[in-house]
């Protein structure tokens, strides 16, 4: 007996509409049974999880603040996965623009002007464009597999800060902490309302998202990306160049990365240290899928993500289960996501296949 | 295994009235053939004429709709490739189906029992090929063969099932003539040996070669049985392509005007392995003309439509010139903006794409010919959807494109009625210059005579039309010039009228190569 996907002559459209929260649901009962066999009160654990962050004004700044790195990437991403361009690598490019951007306040802490913070955000974006830029050179040039190259060069990315934070940028009143001098006060990315603690980012995880939406509905770019991504072959004929796609893709997945990670080391930490992302390049990824590859619907699985964190740290200090769990609950979530687009495209058929010709293939 | 191939004998398979529908489309129509023990026994016919459709039910791939099939006198059911390795059927598909990361040994190894250890099938491997003047070393590298080789492994694993009859499907349209001599020699030794040979190919001079007996299709259907080597070429072409002339219907010839396309001295190298490098193609139309360029597929159609489109611009600049101006190195839309108009053979991908809708589909050829009516907001280059849905519109009434909604997705039209929505994206800019790939293939008969008759009043109207096709009737209706693409070569164009069928089927066979026949010589 063998099982095969066998393609749907129609797709649902209720479906694919219905499969986020499918896949949501889903998620949520097998959460539930992962919390029973912890021995905890599933439902209770849930509550603490998924409705208790949203219930205060401080946690919802919170909430912000972990949503604005998972939309601008997972924006990004999604732009790129379109054009048929696999960028797994955000982490890395996350770490790269984040670096790059703190060369100012780390170099020059002395230097006070208001001009400061946009260079650093243009840095950041630079140099996240620039790292995304060696797997689209590598692509391009040498036909490599994307997947791998940008997945790798997130190591290189993390050893680097590594390296940096412990050596050349430590802080020498830092009492040997792997940690830089705190930004000084025009470096840091200022809150959007005195209520709390979120940041501009997540203002420019909004403009992104609309703006990439913009594009990719109503631009001759925005046809390009689909185009490409769907046959190279008539991306061609119409005189888009695939090449120039993968630059295009990488580029721009990269600067948004890049602009996160350093509005999240500038708004959110203040100065630059070995450890700045819970994996957000990597969780981008579930957000992109969650939202269907559509920059409005990454806003809302973007939110829905950053719950997942919020609610692991609630989880770890109210009922105290290991914040891993938020790890499981986004591995579930992306399980389900694709499963469900899958099943809504093709039909699980189960063959059993004809004793005669087993013997025959003998 | 017998030695006998008396015709007294029961033929090793038979068919009997074998069809297979798609559709309401028959590919095989009441199909018979015998194959006698020990014979080569030749399947011709053109691409398209169902002899695929043949073999892969015979190979148990596709299951007939009505016919039966007899395997030595037995009426049997090949439900499955295995099945018919298990009569004694084996095949090598004229695309091979290798993986090019593991060695010789193990490729084989993955088509037989999975208990056989991998030293073992290595061993037998090598020895079988060298038997059969096979030589091949069980642990090369795929990657690294040549595609004569790589055959050899195919060919190599149906021996080793030790099949009765074995079906090569266009086993020469990969090889050298060296190459193609060396598997002559294999199979003369597998007819020795009483096996029979199942040989598909539209070459007629390899057929008169080695083959015993040939059976010829024609849409479908068994058109002539012979001994080939009874036969001349022109014989066997007519059995092929047809002896009923298609009348030419154009009413009132055109004057041509000025040259719009020129092609000279182009030559373009292969960009894979299985691409034909194009050898000094020369082409000139001038407004008022239709040339068309027959062939058989696989000739350098697709590779000459790539360097006339500028999908993939060729390194010469004056190689290709519209309306005067060389454009050898600009690309598709530049060429476009010239005033030339595109239809590639392939609708999905590549002329389409599926899963867009029309609207969309129409803006993929037109993005920038027709800019300013599509696009708008300057640089950011908004598209106007609604100006294109219109158009979109405008070109389905125009070429009565029968679909159902307002605006579907390519994917859901039939073949004909995309192709006229692609044909009528292009006559809807009356492109000066049209140049048209396979333009009916697989197009039913309404929508096809509606796309001829559109280019023939494109030409009327002042333009110059280049068609590529394979279809001969096609041809003769449409074209005002015809010319014959081989082996990557042009042949002169000429005038419709002064070519018969037969000329052209012998041309398009490749025998205007050979000297042996005097009366196509001249068609170089």
């Amino acid at each position: 007996m063998r099982i095969e996907l066998e393609k749907r002559p129609r797709v649902s459209l209720l479906f694919s509409v219905l499969s986020p929260l499918l896949a949501l649901v889903l998620t949520l009962v097998f959460g539930a049974i992962m919390f029973w066999l912890l021995g905890k009160s599933p439902l209770n654990a849930l509550y603490v999880y998924f409705v208790e962050p949203l219930l205060e004004v401080w946690s919802l700044h919170e909430l912000a603040i972990k949503a604005a790195p998972l939309i601008l990437i997972g924006v990004g991403l999604a732009v790129c996965y379109r054009s048929n361009n696999w960028n797994i690598g955000a982490e890395g490019q996350f770490t790269i623009g984040a670096i790059a951007g703190s060369i100012l306040p780390v170099l020059y802490p002395q230097w006070h002007s208001w001009i400061i913070l946009p260079l650093m955000l243009v840095m950041g974006m630079a140099g996240g464009a620039l790292y995304a830029g060696i797997p689209a050179l590598l692509k391009t040039r040498f036909n490599t597999n994307e997947i791998l190259t940008s997945l790798m060069l997130v190591y290189i990315a993390q050893l680097f800060l590594d390296w940096l934070v412990r050596g050349p940028w430590r802080d020498p009143q830092g009492y040997n902490f792997p940690q830089t001098k705190s930004f000084q006060v025009e470096a840091v990315l200022p809150e959007m309302l005195a209520s709390g603690r979120a940041h501009w980012a997540f203002v420019f995880a909004i403009v992104a998202a609309v703006a990439l939406w913009f594009m990719m509905r109503f631009m001759l770019k925005g046809f390009e990306v689909s185009v490409l991504g769907q046959s190279e072959r008539a991306g061609r004929f119409a005189g888009f160049s695939a090449r120039r796609m993968v630059w295009f893709a990488m580029l721009l997945s990269g600067a948004l990365a890049g602009l996160a990670g350093i509005s999240e080391v500038s708004g959110s930490i203040g100065h630059v240290q070995p450890s700045i992302s819970p994996g957000y390049g990597f969780t981008a990824i579930i957000v992109a899928f969650l939202g269907r590859l559509n920059p409005l619907g990454i806003v809302a699985s973007g939110l829905v993500l950053a719950l997942t964190y919020l609610g692991g740290e609630a989880a770890q200090l109210s009922i105290g289960i290991s914040d891993k769990v938020s790890r499981v609950f986004q591995g579930l979530l992306l399980f389900f996501v694709l499963s469900c687009d899958t099943l809504i495209h093709y039909r699980i058929k189960l063959v059993f296949s004809d004793v005669r010709t087993v013997e025959a293939k003998g | 295994m017998t030695l006998s191939a008396g015709p007294a004998t029961v033929p090793l398979l038979s068919v009997e009235g074998l069809t297979k529908l798609f559709g309401s489309f028959a590919a095989c129509n009441a199909i018979d053939l015998d194959i006698a023990p020990g014979e080569i026994h030749a399947l011709l016919g053109e691409n398209g004429a169902g002899k695929s459709t043949l073999v892969k039910m015979l190979f148990g791939v596709l299951q007939p709709s009505a016919g039966r099939i007899l395997w030595e006198g037995q009426p049997v059911t090949i439900a499955s490739p295995g099945e018919a390795r298990r009569l004694g059927i084996g095949m090598v598909f004229q695309h091979f189906s290798l993986f090019e990361a593991l060695t010789v040994g193990e490729n084989i190894a993955l088509s037989l029992d999975p208990k056989i250890s991998l030293a073992r099938i290595s061993d037998e491997a090598a020895s079988l090929s060298k038997a059969y003047g096979l030589p091949l070393d069980p642990n090369a590298h795929v990657a690294d063969l040549s595609v004569g080789e790589r055959q050899r492994i195919e060919i190599v694993r149906a021996l080793l099932q030790n099949p009765k009859l074995i079906i090569l499907d266009e086993p020469t349209s990969v090889l050298t003539p060296q190459e193609a001599d060396r598997l002559f020699e294999t199979l003369f030794k597998l007819k020795a040996e009483g096996r029979s040979v199942l040989y598909i190919s539209h070459r007629l001079e390899e057929v008169r070669r080695i083959c015993d007996r040939a059976t010829v299709l024609r849409h479908g259907k068994v058109t002539g049985a012979c001994d080939p080597k009874q036969e001349t070429p022109a014989s066997l072409a007519r059995m092929m392509v047809g002896s009923d002339v298609a009348e030419v219907h154009r009413d009132g010839s055109v004057a041509p005007g000025d040259i719009r396309l020129e092609v000279s001295n182009l030559s373009v190298p292969a960009r894979t392995p299985f691409a034909i490098s194009l050898r000094n193609i020369a082409i000139k139309v001038r407004a008022g003309e239709v040339l068309a360029i027959a062939g058989v597929a696989g000739n350098g159609q697709s590779e000459l439509f790539d360097a006339l489109s500028g999908e993939y611009p060729v390194a010469d600049d004056e190689a290709v010139r519209i309306r005067g101006k060389a454009v050898g190195k600009t690309g598709i839309n530049g060429r476009r903006l010239l005033g030339a108009g595109f239809v590639p053979e392939e609708r999905h991908g590549h002329a389409a794409v599926s899963a867009m809708p029309l609207s969309d589909n129409l803006l993929l050829a037109r993005s920038r010919s027709d800019k300013k009516a599509f696009l708008s907001g300057g640089f950011a280059s908004i598209v106007r959807h609604d100006a294109i849905r219109s158009a979109a519109r405008r070109i389905c009434e125009a070429m009565d494109v029968r679909k159902s909604g307002e605006d579907p997705i390519a994917g859901s039209l039939s073949g004909g009625n995309l192709q006229k929505f692609i044909v009528g994206r292009e006559l809807d800019r009356q492109p000066s210059v049209l140049i048209v790939n396979q333009p009916t293939w697989g197009v039913d008969a309404g929508a096809a005579s509606r796309i001829r008759q559109a280019l023939i009043d494109l030409a009327k109207a002042g333009s110059a039309v280049v068609v590529i096709s394979q279809d001969l009737d096609e041809i003769f209706e449409v074209a005002t010039n015809i010319a014959v693409i081989s082996e990557g070569r042009l042949s002169e164009p000429h005038p419709a009228g002064s070519l018969t069928l037969e000329r052209i089927g012998l041309m398009m066979g490749g025998i205007h190569d050979s000297h042996s026949i005097p009366e196509a010589a001249h068609a170089h």
